[in-house]
């Protein structure tokens, strides 16, 4: 590709010192920095777009809006008058997100503090390995698998759960039923998002200086000990951001969460119980059903969900900077 | 438990070590309590309500934690009974990470493998109800080649020429605050949820521009999902590029931007095409943005540009969401099409990245 133009030789090698002078604006150079300035300029761009239209279509749905968008969690954007509210897709998206993040920090954490000091180099990198394939199974499919393999194995433990501890409000269960809950889509958000938690939390313990980990160990630390002492404080802002870019992920995360709920709008604070909604999930199921004022009602609560997730993602970022640059993107 | 030569033997090994250390577990002590703790716990599934593979083995695994972590206490003091606990938790850790995956991967296999065959890969949905058999996935099969493909040349080159403008002019002073702001937000859009940006591509393309659902829509969508993640590979692999070689074509007196053509791009070009298929990966399973900007069709559409045409993580969706037993099935076949399709650029590209790449200097 990088053969194919090659406009005349804008100036000899063997140049008199006038040449010189003219070399920081050769004609390729300025074109090639022009595209590679646009292409980065794209991005900016892009992200303002992405918070500009949202806005403006956002804006009839709200104006057509009898109910308090904030606190009203029933959704019928189409009926006439327009009345709908993003209460239950708040509560539905924090719930499955909460979940999601106590399952898989420690676990996530617990892999990378595996792979980065626990097992052997040969191990550890066929064994980061197969967690990065973990990230690559497409969501849809997380989704179906959840639905079809482990609602039937989960089964027990909603039952479980409900027997012992049911005195415990979120854990009561008066219906006998235990598909299609809060904490079944919790569980598999917290599967999908364990991949970015234990690569990035990896990639900070793995900077921990050596001399801080051999040092702790000659005083006669334990293994326990030196990563309590030496690993989790040199490492805890990249812990923190990994968990709040996983967080971000579970926050928008649409498909899979889209099949394994049975979208109803209330706030049911039972999680083992069928229903709940979230964001992501409400604009893939109503997409294709939505009249003009419906689609931007979706658009509106699609608003919110950008506007989290970036709060979230913004913050991590921030976290991590100030000790180096990871990021999730490798 | 013990036996009583083996006994004998560690008593005599714990005088030897008395003097300096302190008492330590025996090395059949691991084995042992897991055999044991594993023989407990099938013990109780008879005798008790616990039950299932997956609630007995946990069971067993509680088991080995208590006992050995009691044991470890007695013998060795509270602070080793803490790190065998700790380092038992991060074990499980593990194993508890391995389930889901080969979970995943063998319900798909399963599922899928029966209903693969020359007619699924090689048909359309035309004239097929969902209710009767038969039936394929061709004309998903073109929709996703075509989307995925048209923004990866889209996304691909965008993304390797911002990560260039990143790497080789950002440092200059004067554009030192665009450079940093762009790597911010680049970082930010890898956290953009990929229906959001659905959400986008349709009010943007499709509301304002007025285009049509279409290929070309859902392509656009991707490629905006696949930008962060091109940039940040291409922007790493630039920077392990040695200032060496940019310094000697420098002296050379070659411009800047013939050095970056025929100096750097080529030496990380091995890390830059893994970067690129990981991000391939990464997009061609997405559901929810083509859900939004893109119409489904049951026949095969070889124009992205015009009309509804369909694509794997699309047909799968509404395969799926048919739940009649022949369109479940059939969704199956297109997730094990679909995921073989993902893993095989994944293991590429990773076996790209093993045995080649940038030394490091």
């Amino acid at each position: 590709m990088s053969t194919t133009v090659e406009p005349p030789a804008p100036s000899a090698p063997v140049a008199p010192p006038r040449a010189i002078k003219g070399a920081a604006v050769r004609r390729g150079d300025r074109v090639f920095l022009g595209l590679s300035r646009g292409s980065g300029i794209v991005i900016l761009v892009t992200m303002a777009a992405i918070a500009a239209f949202l806005i403006w279509k956002a804006i009839p749905s709200l104006q057509a809006n009898t109910a308090n968008f904030f606190t009203t969690s029933e959704w019928s954007p189409d009926a006439n008058p327009a009345y709908f509210g993003i209460a239950a897709l708040t509560f539905g998206t924090l719930m499955t997100a909460i979940i999601a993040m106590l399952l898989a920090v420690p676990v996530g954490i617990g892999i990378a503090l595996f792979i980065a000091h626990y097992a052997s180099r040969r191990l550890a990198s066929v064994l980061g390995f197969i967690t990065d394939l973990l990230a690559a199974v497409p969501s849809i499919i997380f989704g179906m698998w959840g639905i079809e393999f482990l609602t039937p194995h989960l089964t027990g433990l909603g039952q479980w759960l409900t027997t012992y501890l049911g005195f415990i409000p979120i854990f009561q269960n008066d219906l006998g039923i235990y598909s299609r809950s809060i904490m079944n889509a919790g569980i598999v958000l917290a599967i999908m998002v364990l991949p970015t938690i234990s690569a990035i939390s990896r990639e900070v313990f793995l900077q921990t200086p050596r001399a801080h980990i051999e040092a702790s160990l000659a005083l006669g630390a334990t293994r326990w000990e030196m990563v309590r002492m030496a690993i989790f404080p040199f490492a805890r802002p990249g812990m923190i951001s990994a968990s709040m870019l996983g967080l971000g992920r579970a926050l928008g995360e649409t498909i899979a969460v889209a099949l394994m709920l049975s979208a109803t709008f209330d706030i049911n604070p039972h999680i083992t119980e069928p229903g709940g909604i979230t964001f992501a999930a409400n604009i893939a199921l109503k997409w294709n059903e939505a009249g003009t004022i419906g689609l931007s009602a979706l658009i509106a609560s699609g608003l919110v969900l950008f506007v989290i997730t970036l709060a979230v993602n913004m913050t991590a970022r921030v976290i991590i900077a100030r000790r180096s640059e990871f990021s999730g993107a490798n | 438990m013990a036996d009583l030569t083996q006994h004998e033997q560690d008593e005599s090994e714990a005088l030897l070590h008395s003097a300096l250390a302190g008492g330590k577990l025996p090395r059949w002590s691991l084995p042992a309590l897991a055999v044991g703790s594993l023989v407990a716990a099938l013990v109780l599934n008879v005798t008790t309500s616990v039950a299932g593979v997956a609630g007995t083995l946990i069971v067993a695994v509680l088991i080995f934690l208590v006992s050995q972590t009691a044991w470890s206490f007695a013998v060795e003091g509270r602070r080793h009974a803490v790190d065998r606990l700790a380092t038992t938790g991060i074990y499980a850790t593990f194993l508890i990470a391995l389930v889901p995956l080969v979970a995943v991967l063998a319900t798909v296999i399963v599922r899928g493998i029966s209903v693969i065959s020359a007619e699924f890969l090689t048909t359309s949905m035309r004239n097929v109800s969902p209710r009767s058999e038969g039936g394929g996935i061709y004309h998903a099969l073109i929709g996703t080649l075509e989307q995925v493909g048209i923004a990866a040349l889209i996304g691909i080159p965008l993304g390797i020429l911002a990560a260039i403008y990143l790497v080789e002019y950002s440092a200059s002073s004067s554009s030192k605050r665009l450079g940093r702001s762009i790597s911010f937000f680049v970082d930010v859009m890898t956290g953009v949820p990929s229906v959001v940006v659905g959400l986008f591509v349709y009010t943007a393309f499709i509301l304002t521009l007025g285009m049509q659902r279409s290929g070309f829509a859902g392509s656009i969508a991707l490629t905006i999902l696949m930008l962060p993640v091109v940039v940040r590979s291409t922007e790493e692999m630039l920077r392990i590029v040695p200032r060496d070689l940019r310094e000697a074509s420098y002296a050379l007196g070659i411009p800047k931007w013939r050095t970056i053509l025929k100096i750097v791009l080529p030496t990380a070009t091995a890390g830059i095409i893994t970067g690129a298929m990981l991000a391939v990966a990464r997009v061609a399973g997405e559901t929810a943005p083509l859900l939004l900007t893109t119409f489904l069709s049951q026949s095969i559409n070889t124009n992205p540009f015009q009309g509804p045409q369909a694509s794997l993580p699309i047909f799968i969706w509404d395969q799926f969401t048919s739940s009649t037993d022949a369109s479940v099935n059939r969704a199956w076949g297109g997730a094990l099409v679909l995921i073989v399709l993902v893993m095989v650029l994944y293991l590429t590209a990773k076996i790209i990245s093993r045995f080649t790449g940038v030394k490091k200097s």
